[in-house]
């Protein structure tokens, strides 16, 4: 693996008594794609919170770039290089495509990725710079939270189901950028329940079951039966 | 020529000071979306901040006014920040005993340092100087800067809203703060800066209402219920709908005066129930 740009130590999450994400320990490097997969309520959610600095209370420590972030508030980690792409696309909706897409540039830190880089992702984005993101398909509006996400320069990206609730053909469009992403040294962390799509693309994984991770390595190396196996905790 | 256009002139004119009053709360509950009940005191302790700068350095209305708007953008930012937001997003209830504490706490402070009187700043002649425009109609030049005031407050606000960086940052927060707050844009400074633009907008219409109009430690009340009115007449998150629901007010209360002096204020609050009848959403809603 790559030089450790996310190392994740011993975390737990913690909402009231219950412990969402129960002492998981996972490392990300520079221009790699970690994939997290596990069924719903396994944690994926919480872990991804948890990193961007949302998640309420947590114990263990979050390494980023050396130091831990665990405490510190999500706009400083961000400014340090991770954005967040959240699940259900959160964008704003009276805003248009480009006024989504400067918040994005506004909050993070300053880098070689602008918006012509964005615009050259999704052309169609460009076309429709000025339109309000609620007039957009879903495909569309999910490539204005993922160029949002870019926008703010991140070492590393999280993707938090992005696949959700699109068609095909429109996942396939938007899983095409994930290399290109990756070529530039950006670490991705993908989450999603679509096991296939998010291994084909993972260097690595780790799978989660009740908050504990119960399965990793590469998925060129790990049979489908035994991803399966773990995913449903059998 | 018969008084009636006359009064419906100076019933518009009117109508820009109330749409001042009404321009910050405007903001607050279209943008923040919650009601702020000590608005009214808040222009009347602004304007108590003039009348003390005026009194102790002997400067003109003017550069007292200049020097109170930093000074109610730092209130508004604070205010926001270490009061507002600590209930904000918690039901509408919190908010709302909350300012309304503030408006008690503000009149009675004001009662125990200036007094139960009735104040007035002077504008060093501007209060009395007319403009004939022919028809029998003549223009107090303070009601008409007024007025021409509320349309660059209007003009200066849209633009801040839709054609800058922080004004898509306002609307970003107004839409979803915790989304806001995911994605790395602390919702708590954008507000606390929103309402310190909701501070100047104050210091602005509590300079030109010190110099037009009596006020007290206890005009506050009245002031917020204009304003509300206008907010709701022009519909909520509509600035220009303000602007027009003031304007509303203010003509019916100069036609109200025509039939009895006791039927000024009156007129205005059934014209805001007449038209709130038959269009609760006010004018022009924005949402």
């Amino acid at each position: 693996m790559a030089e450790a740009l996310l190392d994740i130590e011993d975390l737990s999450v913690f909402y009231g008594p219950f412990r969402a994400v129960q002492g998981v320990s996972l490392k990300v490097g520079a221009g790699e794609v970690v994939s997290i997969i596990g069924a719903n309520g396994a944690g994926k959610s919480s872990l991804m919170k948890a990193i961007i600095g949302q998640a309420g209370r947590t114990e263990g420590r979050i390494g980023f770039l050396g130091e831990d972030i665990s405490t510190r508030p999500t706009a400083e980690i961000v400014r340090a290089g991770i954005a967040l792409v959240p699940e259900g696309r959160r964008l704003f909706p009276s805003l248009t495509v480009a006024e989504n897409l400067t918040i994005g540039w506004e909050v993070g830190r300053r880098g070689e990725i602008g918006f012509d880089e964005v615009y050259e992702l999704f052309p169609v984005l460009a076309e429709r710079s000025g339109q309000l993101v609620r007039s957009l398909s879903g495909g569309q509006q999910q490539m204005v939270a993922l160029g949002r996400g870019l926008l703010a320069n991140p070492r590393l990206l999280l993707c938090d189901e992005i696949s959700l609730g699109l068609a095909p053909v429109v996942i396939a469009d938007l899983y095409r950028i994930i290399p290109a992403i990756r070529d530039r040294g950006i670490g991705i962390v993908i989450v999603e329940q679509d096991i296939t799509r998010s291994l084909a693309v993972a260097d690595r994984f780790y799978c989660l079951l009740e908050g504990r991770v119960n399965l990793s390595g590469r998925p060129a190396e790990t049979s489908r039966d035994e991803v399966a196996r773990h995913y449903f905790g059998m | 020529m018969g008084e009636l256009p006359n009064q419906i002139v100076q019933g518009v004119l009117v109508g820009g000071l109330y749409a001042m009053y009404a321009m910050g709360l405007s903001l607050s509950v279209g943008v923040m979306r919650f009601v702020n009940i000590a608005h009214g005191d808040l222009i009347v302790l602004i304007s108590f901040l003039i009348l003390t700068l005026i009194h102790a350095t002997g400067m003109g209305a003017l550069p007292a006014t200049l020097i109170a708007l930093p000074i109610a953008f730092a209130g508004g930012y604070l205010l926001q920040r270490f009061l507002l937001q600590r209930v904000l997003g918690k039901g509408v209830l919190p908010i709302i005993l909350v300012t309304f504490g503030l408006s008690i706490i503000i009149q009675n402070g004001l009662l125990g340092v200036f007094g139960a009187d009735t104040r007035r700043v002077s504008g060093g002649g501007i209060e009395t100087a007319t403009l004939k425009i022919g028809g029998g109609i003549n223009v107090g030049v303070l009601p008409l800067v007024i007025f021409l005031g509320a349309i660059a407050m209007v003009m200066a606000l849209d633009w801040l809203l839709y054609r800058t960086r922080l004004g898509a940052r306002i609307r970003a927060v107004s839409d979803d703060p915790a989304t806001a707050n995911l994605v790395g844009l602390p919702s708590a400074r954008v507000y606390a800066t929103a309402m310190g633009i909701v501070g100047v907008t104050i210091a602005i219409s509590a300079g030109f209402m010190s110099i037009w109009t009596n006020f007290d430690p206890t005009a506050g009340p009245s002031r917020l219920l204009i304003a509300f009115e206008a907010v709701v007449l022009g519909g909520l998150g509509s600035l220009w709908g303000t602007l027009v629901g003031g304007i509303i007010i203010g003509v019916a209360q100069a036609l109200g005066a025509q039939i009895d002096v006791g039927w000024q204020l009156l007129a205005g609050h059934i014209a805001f129930l007449v038209i709130f009848l038959a269009r609760p959403e006010g004018l022009f809603p924005k949402y």
